[in-house]
């Protein structure tokens, strides 16, 4: 029988999965874990919505607190945030964090059954977007959004559009240019077949037509398709420096004329077949190159972090207006909460600003009457009045991302570019060369051919597939292992870094795993008390201590208060209990600890709540294999943890605190100028500095959905102690694409001396490509296997 | 062997109205969301099946 009860009792609920309390909500024989979860489930059941359920497991997730959505009233932010409007339908697209299984697709594309004016709805699950066409007359923008929260979708509706980033991407020209060179060179091949096995004499009638055929297939190929290779060739001519697309474009242009040439005299078939497969592999590889995972943002910055609308002050009312019109001198409203957008003034309230954004430090700051409040703090507690004296654009936080001096991205030079130089001149000086020993033999014939074939046949396309190639396979490796590059260049810079800074809270130690912990003591009858009180408040310290008390009952309570931001207090069954910060208490008491949530009941102090961050596993080895590096530890925490650090870290390792962003930025710089390559890892926002100006930047996340600061990579928590194996992977795949560079100019030099004799037949150079090619796409593919293997990666 | 002009004309025309057919798959977006399709099929209509379903399981 007490088995059972243990059973029950273990149960999760039906709604989140969470853990159920002591104390559960019920309804329809279904256990909830608190009243957010039930009304969500109320909702589903008045709407025959219970299929949800039918799908998976627990898919819901637990609300978080409400937020305002006065702005989505306003004419001007709807029309910005609407795709379409007619008459009476609007579509708009929302991205919501919170899709993650069938369930939610399932829901979401059910909307019309909870509201009428609801047409339709389309997810698309890998972008977390939801497309909703509605009829604005039924329906307001706001009651919409307001819906889909209460449903627990609440969507992400910030400053930089999230929606309109992702639907601009590059690469959908790149794939018809991909499909059109496909097409092109199926069809030469099809027609190059005939000339490959020799052609009988009543077949020659054909050859004519079938060159010219290839003649236009090619020109497609090269004018459209292979367009980006010259516009990149003149531009980089023009900025006196040579990169791979230089002799790609003099490649693509030579293969064309001397088609051009022997189709037009009829002198020969021409090359049109390794013209039309060279463009199309260089498009694949190109392609390869730039996919990037359309579920992971890597260019986020502090706009994604920020409302779209705030709540101004005009002669004494509320009115929201969109941030990019808020000036100086505009009076705030902020709230419980909400953002600080711009550096400001307090003229009234008591402001608690939570600065975890921008300093790491997660304790919130008493600001006091007239003292300045910095963009990026989240006021905890009562709504508080602000005067604005700098623009969004030119707060102090913001003012990081419009820095001049970041890296510049044309200062980087891949391994590819550095050996196109060298390459394209040995190539010139060998054509060159062959066709001045045929002049001087007075074979002008022969010095022509000699010229284009030498220039043929020694592409550097698989110079250009290898390096796409190695190290897309190596990103796909990284990706199984929750490490998330943003491309194929930033894998070389990995490889290429010799320090690394790490960022302490969010990156060493986890918010995941923190844990509460209670210093005193409370028997069982105040453990209640304390929970009874906790049970009333939304603020997630409450919920935390209330899970982790998890008592059986709760008394019930009078006179309750809830000062936003301090803390709770309440009379029950006789006892007055207090609990919050230090200032809320009725009793002067003297602590170890500011922080935390203090308890008194009757006047007599039991001691305080406290959440402790825990430290990542596995840290200590992580920095033994890490000896190699030059370490460094920026934190812009105060010092209470320096100990710990000390013993974690090699005595070389040089550990800093209270570390401002701008100040974690110039240590960037400084070691870079030193001649560093710097790797960072950071979580915040206040490493967004920092990560954008290092070399290789990591996001660290527990929560691969949450937001990350623009960024190189995002790792998750949990693979950190593999990070070691990450670097010497990509060390690896720099080595592969060298040595497939070394395979390369082996072929290379077999059709050079057939190219200078000039007897290069085009049947040659269309075997010797696609057979170099094979090779160094299977060689890379296994090699990088093999040494992803002996990373102990796969 | 004259046929061979027509047949290679109509293979050629046969090969562009795939292009084309391709490429107006491709601008209309039936490309842009290749994962959620799969998911949704899956789905069962109306709320009936789930009842019935319910049903069978009570008895």
């Amino acid at each position: 029988m007490e088995d059972q009860h243990k059973t029950i009792t273990k149960a999760v609920c039906y709604h989140c999965g969470e853990d159920l309390p002591m104390v559960k909500y019920q309804m329809d024989n279904k256990d909830f874990c608190c009243a957010g979860c039930l009304g969500v489930f109320k909702i589903l059941s008045e709407n025959n919505l219970c299929n949800y359920y039918a799908y998976n497991n627990n898919p819901g997730q637990q609300l978080k607190g409400e937020s305002h959505l006065e702005y989505l009233d306003e004419p001007k932010i709807i029309a910005q945030l609407l795709d379409y409007k007619h008459e009476n339908s609007s579509i708009i697209t929302f991205y919501i964090p919170a899709i993650h299984c069938s369930s939610c697709i399932w829901l979401l594309e059910h909307l019309y059954k909870i509201n009428q004016a609801i047409f339709s709805s389309r997810i698309d699950f890998l972008k977390k977007q939801v497309t909703i066409s509605f009829d604005h007359e039924g329906i307001s923008l706001r009651k919409l959004v307001e819906m889909l929260s209460q449903i627990g979708y609440e969507p992400l509706i910030s400053l930089q559009d999230v929606v309109k980033a992702h639907s601009s991407s590059i690469d959908k020209a790149l794939v018809l240019k991909i499909a059109v060179a496909g097409f092109c060179m199926g069809n030469v091949m099809l027609f190059s077949f005939p000339e490959y096995f020799g052609l009988s004499g009543f077949e020659k009638q054909f050859q004519a037509l079938f060159g010219w055929l290839n003649l236009a297939f090619s020109i497609p190929a090269v004018f459209y398709c292979g367009r980006d290779y010259f516009t990149s060739a003149i531009t980089s001519i023009k900025h006196r420096h040579i990169n791979l697309d230089t002799p790609l474009a003099i490649i693509i242009a030579v293969l064309f004329l001397r088609t051009a040439v022997e189709v037009v005299f009829g002198i020969g078939p021409g090359f049109a077949d390794t013209l039309t497969g060279l463009v199309f592999l260089l498009l694949m590889g190109k392609w390869l190159k730039q996919r990037t995972y359309h579920h992971i943002s890597f260019d986020r910055d502090y706009r994604s972090y920020f409302p779209i609308a705030v709540t101004t002050l005009q002669d004494g009312r509320e009115k929201p207006v969109p941030i990019n019109e808020i000036n100086v001198g505009d009076r705030l409203w902020v709230r419980n909460s909400e953002l600080v957008p711009a550096d400001s003034i307090l003229m009234k309230g008591d402001a608690w600003m939570d600065m975890s954004f921008v300093t790491g430090e997660s304790e919130p700051v008493h600001k006091v009457l007239g003292e300045i409040i910095y963009a990026g703090g989240r006021q905890t507690g009562e709504a508080i009045e602000l005067e604005v004296i700098k623009p969004v654009s030119q707060s102090y936080l913001t003012g990081l991302w419009n820095n001049e001096h970041y890296k510049n991205n044309s200062e980087k030079q891949n391994f590819n570019d550095s050996v196109a130089k060298y390459f394209s001149l040995g190539v010139f000086l060998t054509a060159f060369s062959a066709t001045a020993y045929w002049l001087f033999q007075n074979d002008s014939h022969r010095a022509w051919s000699a010229f284009t074939a030498v220039i043929i046949v020694a592409c550097p396309c698989v110079l250009a597939l290898s390096t796409p190639f190695t190290l897309s396979a190596i990103l796909s490796v990284f990706d199984k292992r929750g490490f998330y590059v943003k491309n194929t260049d930033a894998v070389e810079e990995l490889a290429k870094c010799n320090t690394i800074i790490f960022d302490k809270t969010g990156t060493l130690t986890s918010s995941e795993n923190a844990e509460i912990r209670f210093s005193g003591a409370l028997n069982k009858e105040e453990s209640i008390i304390v929970a009874s009180l906790m049970r009333n408040s939304a603020h997630p310290l409450s919920r935390c201590i209330l899970k982790a008390l998890n008592v059986d009952r709760f008394y019930s309570l009078n006179n309750y208060r809830e000062v936003l931001g301090k803390g709770l207090s309440a009379e029950i069954d006789r006892h007055n209990i207090y609990a919050g910060h230090l200032s809320m208490l009725p009793v002067g008491i003297k602590t170890y600890s500011e922080t935390g949530v203090h308890i008194v009941i009757d006047r007599s102090y039991k001691g305080y709540f406290e959440i402790k961050q825990q430290w990542r596993r596995g840290l200590t080895q992580l920095v033994s294999k890490l000896q190699k590096f030059s370490l460094q530890v920026l934190s812009g925490d105060t010092d209470k943890d320096f100990w710990i650090l000390k013993s974690i870290f090699p005595n070389s390792t040089k550990i800093r605190f209270r570390q401002s962003p701008h100040q974690k930025l110039s240590s960037v710089l400084e070691l870079q100028h030193a001649g560093n390559r710097v790797m960072m890892l950071g979580d915040g926002l206040n490493d967004a500095g920092a990560l954008k100006q290092s070399d290789f930047g990591i996001a660290i996340t527990d929560n691969i959905n949450n937001f990350t600061p623009g960024c190189d990579a995002i790792l998750k928590g949990s693979s950190i102690n593999i990070l070691p194996d990450f670097i010497q992977l990509s060390r690896h795949g720099l080595k592969i694409v060298k040595i497939s560079f070394a395979i390369a100019i082996a072929y290379n030099c077999i059709g050079i001396y057939y190219a200078v004799q000039g007897t290069l037949y085009p049947l040659v150079a269309a075997v010797l490509m696609p057979i170099s090619t094979v090779t160094i796409i299977s060689f890379t593919t296994l090699a990088t296997r093999w040494s992803a293997r002996r990373n102990k990666l796969i | 062997m004259n046929i061979l002009y027509f047949l290679v004309g109509c293979s050629v025309l046969m090969a562009l109205v795939f292009l084309g057919a391709f490429f107006w798959a491709y601008k209309t977006g039936q490309n842009d969301d290749t994962h959620t399709p799969g998911i949704r099929m899956l789905f069962d209509d109306g709320i009936a099946d789930e009842k019935s379903e319910e049903d069978h399981f009570s008895s």
